[in-house]
């Protein structure tokens, strides 16, 4: 072989000029022509009228008492709603922001105060002697046998509900952000090491990056059980939310609302992870190998 | 041809106001396991890494030598013996004895530029302007200038070798420890490999010390070879490559490389032996096997290129 081949003619760079803009169109259009949405859509058609058809039309017995599809939409969508909740009462949104608001207050804190812990009990083994054993024993206790030291710690309904989110979604993030951190493998530490980098730099750019995906898969777990615990808790102390929402509707025998509720609790659990999987992804551009 | 004779061009090639380190490793010792379990891993293992050589270490697999790399970066103690560099001894890792890894440790979340000077950036030795000029010249040097603000994931197997050897090289190390680091890359690129990598140390001519387990990458790299033993792994023999410099790939049909291949052969092959006469080791098997096959077919092309 030549000495040449160490000078390498410049290749042809595709991929770095498309606009982020150009870049949404261009997967859209792509997902268009794939199979995925019509896909999608079928999957929903044949969900909803198997449910119809359970309900509604055969009213096969066990399902008769449920609400059917349409009786729930033509309640969602009215003006005038029999059972007082639609698109169009106030009190609809209220519910959300509330239950919304307490997640939001949970998550941030469980976020705030597990993340770093997860980080540190990782990168101190004595740390982690120290704690490990009480994380573990303290997370596997369903959050409804919190409800009672709960509403005995706080004053009001509001502190207990968001404690009982955040106990929740607290253990998620600490246990995954410190698996993240033990993922990370010591070859990392070694290269740091030897290049010379002091603690606080081997703790940012190694152990926190190399945590990062742990992380946030973390967080997506976190935000599922947080919602979880909301509505348990909203359903056994609320005034106000989701929770709060269902349970009330079934004790007055309202039961399209239950449903409007279920629906709207999915769709904004499924955001919040989507939301969740959006700054990840955001953060950790290294993790996308190709650019399309 | 043998150990003794000192290679006096060597002052004239280097480059003065380079860093270079000699090594030197007296009677280093080191097992695993304790009690009836206790395995002796080295024994006894001196030599010396000579300022401004490549040295490479060859040795069959399982042999100890990652544990020896280990002792020398620091990661490890050994449990008797001394290591010393420039007449220190090691205490522990440091940036004058750099390591590339077997398998690929650049940091995935940096793109491959920030790889590159993240480590002299945070020691602040250099003017960040100094340092990036320097990084630039290294990556032109091994064709990834064009790759710099890309991740580690985006590069190839290749790619991701060269930047870890420039990410390595810019700090200057007094020795640069090389754990096989072409394992795995597939045969046309490991010879590139080769080919940059023999070019970079012939301009620098910094103290290398360079760990495998292919004797053609041996002999081709080497200034001087030295061959493990098994386990208990010690140096059983230093060979003085004499091949001149720069290298080109021609000369792996040269008769003195084919001299040199053929003794560090025969005695790899009386520790092959070895290792399959103990018996338990399934590695060892397969070395042999390797090594047999190899063997047979470098005497047909010896013989084709004699011809």
């Amino acid at each position: 072989m030549q000495p040449g081949v160490i000078k390498r003619n410049k290749p042809e760079m595709v991929d770095a000029q498309i606009s982020s803009v150009g870049l949404v169109f261009y997967r859209t259009k792509l997902w268009f022509a794939s199979p995925k949405p019509y896909l999608m859509v079928t999957g929903l058609l044949f969900f909803v009228a198997t449910w119809y058809l359970l309900t509604e039309y055969l009213k096969v017995p066990r399902f008769e008492k449920l609400p059917g599809p349409a009786i729930v939409l033509k309640e969602w969508l009215s003006r005038d709603p029999i059972y007082g909740t639609s698109i169009y009462t106030p009190e609809y949104y209220v519910h959300i922001w509330k239950s919304f608001f307490r997640v939001l207050q949970a998550f941030v804190l469980a976020t705030c105060l597990g993340v770093p812990l997860g980080l540190f009990m990782g990168w101190k083994k004595t740390f982690k002697d120290y704690t490990f054993p009480i994380l573990e024993t303290l997370r596997p206790i369903p959050m409804l046998a919190w409800v009672p030291l709960a509403i005995l710690m706080w004053p009001g309904r509001e502190l207990a509900i968001i404690y009982l989110t955040f106990l929740a979604a607290f253990f998620a993030t600490t246990l995954n952000t410190l698996l993240g951190v033990e993922s990370i493998d010591e070859v990392y530490f070694r290269a740091a090491r030897c290049l010379g980098f002091k603690p606080r730099h081997i703790f940012f750019r190694v152990v926190v990056p190399g945590a990062l995906p742990f992380i946030f898969t973390g967080l997506q777990i976190s935000m599922g059980v947080a919602w979880f615990s909301l509505v348990a808790g909203e359903m056994l102390a609320g005034e106000y939310g989701l929770g709060y929402l269902i349970w009330n509707s079934f004790i007055l025998v309202q039961y399209p609302v239950i449903v409007i509720a279920m629906i709207t609790l999915g769709f904004i659990g499924w955001a919040s992870s989507a939301a969740i999987r959006f700054v990840g992804s955001l953060l950790m551009k290294w993790k996308v190998r190709e650019v399309v | 041809m043998r150990n003794n004779g000192h290679n006096a061009a060597r002052d004239e090639n280097f480059q003065a106001g380079h860093p270079s380190g000699e090594m030197n490793i007296a009677s280093v010792s080191k097992a695993y396991g304790v009690g009836p379990l206790r395995q002796p891993v080295l024994e006894d293992c001196s030599f010396t890494i000579e300022s401004g050589k490549l040295t490479v270490l060859i040795g069959p697999s399982g042999c100890g030598k990652t544990t020896l790399i280990d002792i020398l970066a620091g990661y490890e103690k050994a449990d008797s013996g001394i290591v010393t560099i420039d007449g220190q001894p090691v205490k522990g890792p440091g940036r004058d004895r750099l390591v590339v890894f077997q398998e690929t440790a650049l940091f995935p979340w940096m793109t491959t530029f920030e790889n590159v000077i993240y480590g002299p950036m945070v020691r602040k030795e250099m003017s960040r302007k100094d340092l990036e000029s320097r990084a630039i010249s290294l990556l032109e040097k091994v064709g990834l200038v064009d790759f710099k603000d890309k991740y580690p994931t985006q590069l190839s197997g290749g790619m991701q070798r060269r930047a870890e050897l420039i990410r390595a090289m810019i700090n200057n190390p007094k020795v640069m420890i090389m754990d096989e680091p072409f394992r795995g890359l597939d045969a046309m690129t490991r010879e590139l490999m080769q080919e940059y990598y023999v070019r970079l140390f012939e301009e620098n001519r910094a103290t290398n010390l360079f760990v495998t387990s292919e004797i053609e990458e041996a002999i081709f790299l080497a200034d001087q070879l030295l061959v493990m033993s098994y386990r208990p792994a010690k140096i059983r023999e230093v060979i003085e490559i004499e091949l001149p410099r720069p290298r080109e790939f021609h000369m792996l049909t040269s008769k003195e490389y084919l001299n040199y291949k053929k003794e560090a052969l025969e005695i790899l092959h009386e520790e092959a032996m070895k290792a399959f006469a103990s018996g338990s080791n399934v590695a060892a098997v397969d070395f042999l096997e390797a090594y047999s096959e190899r063997q047979a077919a470098s005497g047909q092309e010896g013989r084709d290129s004699f011809d």
